[in-house]
Parts: C-alpha cells; structure tokens; sequence
C-alpha cells in the first residue's frame, strides 16, 4: 500500500473514532459478508444452469441435424425438420392438449371443492387430511396408474355400475369411449389416469392459497346476506386466485408432455406427443433430430401457453 | 326436509370424502393385488388369495438389481440436492445479492417444465458432448440431482421464512460466534425443514420415470423396469414392493401427526 493510501485510512479510522487495525477486520468482515451469498449460491445454480439451461441449446441444435442412424447425425441447420414433424405428428400435438387441458379443467372442478374442505372445514383434521393428498405418491404411479386397468376392466364393478346408470352409453356417444360396455383403451380411461395423478398437483397451491385466507372474511360476507355460493364467488375464489393459477400450471404443463397414462391406460388411438419423442428420442423411431425438434416445440408451446395464461390471471405470484 | 338440510349442510364434506376415495382407492387395490396368485401372466384381474408374493417379494431376485439401481440413486441424489438446495435457500433468504431474479427463474423453469423436455434436452446435451458410452449410472444422478433441487429450494425457504430472526439475534447478544449460532439456534430451527426436503428429493428420485428413461441408456431403475414388464405382464411382486413403500409412507406420517394430535384433543 502506498504513502498516501495509508495516510487516507488513519484519517478514515480517525474520522470513525477507531482503529486502523479494527477498521481494517471491519472491512474484511464486510467483504466476507458480499461473497458469501454467491459462494452458497454458486454450486447449486451452476448445477441448473449447466443442465438445465445449457442443454436447451443442445436440443436446439440438435434438432436442426440430418442423418440417420447407422452413420451418424450432423449439424446441417435444417429447420425444415419442423415442418416435417408438425406435418406428420400435429395430430398427436393437438391430441395431447386436449387431454392436458381436459385433465386440468377436471382437476380445477375436483381440487377446488377438497382444498376448501380441508382449509375451512377439516379443523385439526387439516395436516392430517394434506397428508392424505400427498401419501399416494410414495408408491411409484406406475403401479397405481396400472391399478386403475383393474378397477376400469370390462368385467369390473364399476363399468357394471357404470352400465345400469346408462353412463357408458353416454360416454361413448360423447366419443370418449369406443364402445358400450368398455372403456379401457380410450381417451376417457387415459384423461381418468391422468386426472387421478395430477390431482395432488392442482390442490397443494389452492389448499396453499387459501389456508391464508382469514375466515373471518366469510363471516363477513355472511353478514352481509351473501349466499354460500356468493361468499365463495366474490370473497374465497379471488383471494385464491394466485393458488388456481399456480395449480392449474402445475397440472397442465406435467400433463402435456406425460405418456405414461396414454401408454398404459391408452391404446393405438391415443397416442400422444410424448409417446411419439421417446419413440424417436430412444426407441423404434430412430430419428433423434426428428425427436428433437417435437421436443422444442413442446417446450416453446408450453412456455407461450404459460405466459399468456399468467398475463391474463393477472397474477405474478405463482410459487 | 330434515334430510334434506343435513345434506346441504354435509354437501361439501360428502364431495370431499367421494374425491379421497378417488385419490385413496388405486392405493389400495395395489395391496389387495399383491395378495393375488395370477393364473397368467398378467396381475389384472383377481383370482385366488395368496401370500406367494409376499414370501417371495424380489421375485427369486430378479427385482434386486432395479430396487437396488433405483436406491442408490435416490440415496446419492436426495444427499447432493438437499445440500446445494439448503445453501441456495439460505442465501435467498438470509443474504442480498445480485441477480436475483436470474437465480429466481432458473429455481422454478425447472418445475415448470415438462418432463420430457428436461429429459431430452439433457439426452441431447449427453449425447453431444460425451457419446452413448456415458448414459447410465452418471447421467440419472446427474438429472436427478438437477430436478430435486428447485424442490428442495422451496421447501427449506418456507421454513426459514417463518423462523423468528429475534433467536438469532438473541444468541449474538449472548455474545455467540456466527458459526455458534449457525449451529446451536439456526441449524435445529430449520432441521425440520431440511428433513421435508430430503424425503421429497428421495420420492421423486426414487419414483421418476420420465426423465430417468430418456438418460438410461442400458441401465434399469426400479420405474424403468416397471414400464418395461407392462407388455409382458407384471408379476405380483411389483404390488408388494408398492404396499411396502405405502406401509411405510403411511406408518411415517402416523409418527408425526399423532402425537401432535392427542395433544390437541387433550387441549379440547
């Protein structure tokens, strides 16, 4: 340190009523303070960043290579293969958002009712009940998914119940089913699984939401004549507006991209989206620039579906 | 007329009560499937009460290698995310930084993203800069790590943000070291927190199908294997892998709710 330089920080410390040796530590203190934050932030962001992040770009130009299997694929920026997917495969594209979207409204309907029952209703039943929601996760979906091939088979209970109520018949008018006494292998069964597994995603933000609702608000518009259903409309759904957002996200981009209900609750007229990437990603397809290229469009769908959405809920708060 | 009003007043209940069963009953038809003795190859229909899975739960070993597979996986996984999360939690919560926005949209893309774009974007990146040879082993827990994180991030957040911040400063009063009260007040405080996330990270690793498929290449995960016996028929096994795991999950959350509960009912 130079002459000067010293002479400023005697004067700094005499101007602060301390020491040049205590001015000093402060200092260091200070600057160990400004690091640390990017030290703990640093291995774990590095970690998203190098793939998550980065790996966006590899998808990106891998999906503009041509070739094929035995020799290889190189980098020939052909964006056509857009075009050749969405000619070949816009039908299973517009298949997966119906029944992403079909899921997230069934969802919406079922999760709004239970996230109010335990909120407002359930009393020290509450954590219990959460807990409810979220213990069938801890047995792989894949069993619980092909469980519902048992309780939906032709012979089963509940197509027999669903037969005398004369629902099946109307089922299959709607064209969610094939046939009337069956409704495996359809778009009905598929959107049924998919509803059963993303329903806990719906509800953990709505329950959210709302538990931070003051009750004492419906009182309030109790009071003020308002009806049950009035209350629910004017006091509890906007204030749990940020929640239905969150969880209706939350269960509709999972639901895009997810084949695992089309596969195993589905048949060959349910193919969706997802079925046709692994195929082409790692399976009997082969074609991974084809694969790719289905994958950035999902991902560039999603996100423009999710930021219009958010626009217009009006609503930032989503996490 | 009295029926009438005891169900508008139960409305809400019996609807709650119609959707549990909806969430609850699949879980239950997965015990009661592992109890059946299959006369083919497919554990679809019920046929014949037995116990031959549940003395024979690996299938003669040939669930070992995937259980085992998948274990590890959730083991290393669960470790290294809860790790990195906490600091990240930690510094989101604690500290002011730059770029704080960035840190913010690169926790949640990765919820917010669908599976099979997280998985083929990072097949794509593997296959581009490393070849086939490094699917396996390395790329799941690498993807793992990557998707528990933001999770892991969220739930120890939430428990440092409803921390009184007066213990700290309570414990340096009392002339203790920052890394004494890290340790002694902090670190007990948010213990809880950390456990939540590790359980979860370990759920998710352990359950995850998707993104595990697309970065596998040769090797087989608990999930994988799953979905590549559905064609050629399940064994019951599977059911009582998926009881056990259940047993386990539900046995947990007695530990911890019913306590807290009696003290409640006690208190009325």
């Amino acid at each position: 340190m130079s002459a000067p330089a010293l002479a400023d920080e005697a004067a700094e410390a005499m101007a602060a009523g301390t020491t040049v040796a205590e001015l000093r530590a402060d200092k260091r203190v200070r600057r160990r303070r400004a690091t640390l934050p990017y030290v703990l932030l640093a291995p774990g962001i590095i970690w998203l960043v190098v793939f998550f992040i980065v790996p966006m770009w590899s998808i990106v130009s891998t999906s503009v290579e041509t070739g094929d299997m035995d020799t290889g694929f190189v980098l020939s920026w052909r964006w056509a293969n857009f075009g050749d997917v969405w000619s070949q495969w816009h039908q299973q594209i517009i298949r997966s958002l119906e029944y992403s979207l079909m899921c997230t409204v069934f969802c919406l309907v079922l999760a709004l009712p239970l996230a109010y029952f335990i909120a407002f209703k359930a009393g020290r039943w509450k954590n219990l009940l959460m807990a409810l929601v979220v213990a069938p996760f801890f047995t792989s979906y894949l069993i619980r998914t092909l469980a519902w091939k048992t309780i939906l088979a032709d012979d089963g209970w509940v197509v027999h119940a669903m037969n005398t109520l004369h629902i099946t018949p109307l089922l299959s008018g709607m064209g969610w089913t094939y046939s009337d006494n069956s409704v495996l292998q359809t778009p009905f069964s598929v959107v049924c699984g998919m509803v059963y597994n993303f329903l806990p995603f719906t509800v953990l933000p709505i329950y959210t939401a709302m538990e931070k609702i003051d009750p004492r608000l419906h009182e309030a518009g109790q009071d003020l004549y308002a009806s049950a259903w009035a209350t629910f409309r004017k006091v509890t759904f906007p204030l749990a507006l940020p929640g239905i957002v969150g969880g209706t996200l939350l269960t509709f981009i999972p639901a895009v991209g997810d084949y695992t209900n089309a596969v195993m609750l589905g048949g060959p007229k349910t193919k969706v989206i997802g079925t046709v990437i692994e195929q082409q990603m790692i399976g009997t397809g082969g074609n991974i620039p084809y694969g790719a290229a289905l994958s950035v469009l999902l991902m560039v769908g999603t996100l423009v579906i999710t930021l219009a959405y958010i626009k217009k809920a009006g609503t930032e708060e989503i996490v | 007329m009295a029926v009438v009003n005891w169900f508008r007043k139960h409305v809400i209940a019996i609807v709650a009560f119609l959707i549990f069963f909806f969430l609850l009953v699949p879980n239950f038809v997965v015990v009661w499937m592992s109890f059946n003795k299959p006369s083919g190859k497919y554990n679809v229909k019920w046929e014949k009460f037995s116990f031959d899975a549940w003395k024979n739960p690996l299938d003669d070993g040939i669930l070992h290698d995937p259980l085992m597979l998948s274990l590890e996986i959730a083991l290393l996984a669960t470790l290294v995310a809860t790790v990195l999360g906490t600091m990240i939690a930690f510094a989101i919560v604690r500290h002011s930084f730059k770029g704080r926005g960035f840190v913010n949209s690169v926790l949640f893309l990765p919820m917010a993203a669908p599976e099979i774009v997280m998985g083929t974007t990072l097949l794509a990146l593997f296959l581009n800069t490393f070849g086939v040879s490094f699917l396996g082993f390395k790329s799941i827990l690498i993807a793992h790590i990557m998707f528990c994180v933001s999770y892991v991030v969220i739930t120890v957040k939430s428990r440092l943000n409803g921390m009184d911040p007066m213990l700290e400063k309570a414990a340096q009063d009392l002339y203790a070291t920052p890394w004494q009260t890290f340790w002694r007040v902090t670190f007990p405080l948010v213990a809880p927190g950390i456990g939540a996330a590790a359980l979860l990270s370990f759920a998710l690793s352990f359950d995850d199908f998707i993104i595990t498929e697309m970065t596998a290449g040769n090797s087989v995960t608990f999930p994988y294997w799953i979905w590549n016996a559905v064609q050629k028929g399940i064994p019951p096994q599977v059911n009582v892998i998926g009881s056990l795991m259940l047993i386990i999950t539900l046995a947990g959350i007695a530990v911890a709710e019913v306590p807290k509960w009696l003290k409640t009912s006690k208190a009325h």
